[in-house]
């Protein structure tokens, strides 16, 4: 499949803003939530941007942005559709919870209630971006249960680094925020291993010759005269694929981005309380941006090595 | 609207026919025209006469080889929308544009609806629908449905374009939910099949196999000279070896 930019930077922001909104309703539901009102502003600045913003991004790709609203219409059977709503359902009780914490320093009943809807309606809409690639049988690298459960712990994993830098810059190390990343982070690592195991596994997916229905078992079928000279937009869009050589070393850059540094720099961290504060905030902020770059290269990746079922028409023998 | 109806009245669809196929591309140069003045128009062509053409077709050929050495065999492979039962290209629209009719279970993209998110073309396993760059909308096979209901063309001509226009006969429009149409019945008596089965999509459309070789491949002419021939040649060959 085609690594659109824009689709990228979508899923990544609006991941990292509901999965920050998903860390801050469970912290405020359990009382660590830190009054600071400049850490309450940037934090909501942080969380509502990424969200709104990789949002407006995904309306921004569309062909027809103006008729975007229409999206939220087909909610019985389109994830996408459900993904809309529950994005959009999320900005009331997120807003509430801002004006309570940033305006009124107040994180406690009602502004708590309206902190935890806001992490459930998020937690619904990664979901539901998950599902939008799950729900795809033409894609076998999507269509695994693994792709859903990814999505939601790839946003907060990455949230979680974010949030251990903002609460280290305004000096409270709260041992609950910090040890967040290590839990988010090596659950992510697992997981994203074991789906990338079983993606290796060759598959009894379609072939060409179930594609075509020619060929008996065992009977090869190669493509001998495609149907037009030029790519095609059905090429263009699902005909990407990444070599393999360069798939294994942007997976060992995606776990050293996304999960080995973030948790040696912030663990490390942890480890010396010693350690000079400009220093410790410092490598901390390195660990949330060096998280966001491997989110980004893991979602390169997630769409590069997928692998649609129509490439089987056009010279690829299995999926 | 992106339901899909529990049933259809008819279910319309193609028989593609891969014995007598002969990959002339006919029906797909019939079907650009036809629909980029029909219910999609127009189907843009982006560079259409410089080094990179690509454009909007909802019919593709492509060439398979079959077999091997003197068992291999070519086949013309038509690509297009298979109007299936349950098409994931409707049930993902977000908007509605993507629907089934109930009447004769047409695929149909509403362009006025469609906001173009593309993902109808990442769901249809079978690279049915192509994106229009230009009006920013999908567009996909309609099954010629302003000229299958068409009244200003005469009953003969009541039939998706590429059907019309197949010098080869390879190419049949009918209803499956009739057992006693041509279509079905040609399925039943040819062993037609559906594109990959394992992908739930249930195709309307149906393709029927090419059929056994009446003829095996008879011997490939070698440069071996070491075989006798007999009666007069062999007598030639007698006398000459002498």
């Amino acid at each position: 499949m085609h690594p659109a930019y824009s689709v990228i930077f979508f899923t990544v922001s609006s991941g990292l803003g509901f999965g920050a909104l998903m860390l801050l309703g469970f912290l405020a539901l359990i009382g660590r939530l830190d009054p600071d009102p400049w850490l309450a502003a940037a934090v909501m600045a942080f969380a509502l941007g990424t969200a709104a913003g990789g949002l407006m991004a995904s309306a921004l790709h569309l062909g027809h942005p103006e008729r975007a609203w229409r999206a939220f219409s087909q909610w019985r059977t389109s994830w996408l559709s459900r993904e809309g709503i529950a994005a959009i359902a999320t900005f009331p009780p997120a807003l509430v919870f801002a004006l309570g914490w940033v305006v009124f320093g107040e994180v406690r009943f009602p502004y708590a209630c309206a902190a935890g809807v806001a992490a459930l309606l998020a937690l619904a809409t990664v979901t539901c971006t998950g599902m939008i690639y799950q729900s795809l049988t033409a894609i076998r690298a999507w269509a695994m249960e693994l792709v859903t459960p990814g999505y939601i712990i790839m946003a907060l994993a990455g949230a979680s680094l974010w949030l251990a830098f903002a609460w280290r810059l305004v000096g409270n190390v709260d041992p609950m925020v910090t040890h967040m990343p290590l839990a988010a982070v090596l659950l992510g690592w697992a997981l994203k291993a074991i789906y990338w195991r079983r993606l290796d596994i060759p598959s009894r997916g379609p072939t060409v010759q179930s594609a075509t229905g020619l060929g008996a078992e065992g009977v090869p079928v190669r493509l001998l005269e495609s149907p037009h000279t030029q790519e095609n937009f059905v090429m263009r869009e699902m005909g990407h694929r990444v070599a393999r050589k360069h798939a294994v070393q942007l997976r060992r850059l995606a776990q050293g981005l996304a999960f080995a540094l973030p948790l040696v720099l912030t663990q490390g961290v942890a480890q010396f309380p010693d350690l000079a504060s400009w220093l410790a905030t410092v490598l901390v902020l390195t660990a949330a941006v060096s998280g966001t770059l491997g989110l980004c290269v893991e979602r390169w990746l997630f769409f590069a090595e997928a692998r649609h079922a129509v490439t089987l028409y056009y010279g690829a023998s299995r999926t | 609207m992106t339901g899909l109806p529990a049933s259809t009245d008819k279910k319309l669809g193609l028989v593609i026919d891969l014995d007598t196929c002969v990959g002339c591309h006919a029906c797909a140069v019939n079907c650009k025209e036809w629909n980029t003045g029909g219910h999609s128009a127009p189907l843009t062509d982006e560079d259409p006469y410089g080094g990179d053409a690509s454009g909007v077709w909802f019919n593709r050929i492509h060439a398979f080889e079959v077999g091997e050495g003197t068992a291999g065999r070519t086949v013309h492979f038509p690509r297009s929308c298979l109007h299936c039962e349950t098409p994931a290209c409707v049930t993902v629209c977000p908007t509605g544009a993507s629907y089934k009719r109930e009447t004769d279970g047409i695929v149909l993209v509403d362009e006025d609806h469609c906001i173009g998110c593309k993902l109808c073309s990442w769901a249809c396993p079978y690279g049915a629908r192509e994106y229009d760059l230009d009006a920013g909308v999908m567009k996909k096979c309609t099954l010629c449905v302003d000229r299958i209901y068409n009244e200003n063309l005469s009953k003969t001509e009541r039939v998706p374009a590429c059907v019309a226009t197949c010098p080869a006969g390879a190419r049949h429009f009918g209803d499956f939910a009739d057992p006693q149409s041509e279509v079905s019945i040609l399925t039943a008596a040819r062993g037609g099949y559906d594109l990959m089965p394992e992908i739930d999509m249930k195709p309307t459309n149906k393709y029927l196999p090419p059929r056994p070789r009446a003829n095996t491949c008879t011997a490939p002419v070698t440069d071996d000279d070491s075989i006798a021939p007999s009666g007069f040649l062999g007598l030639v060959d007698r006398v000459f070896s002498r």
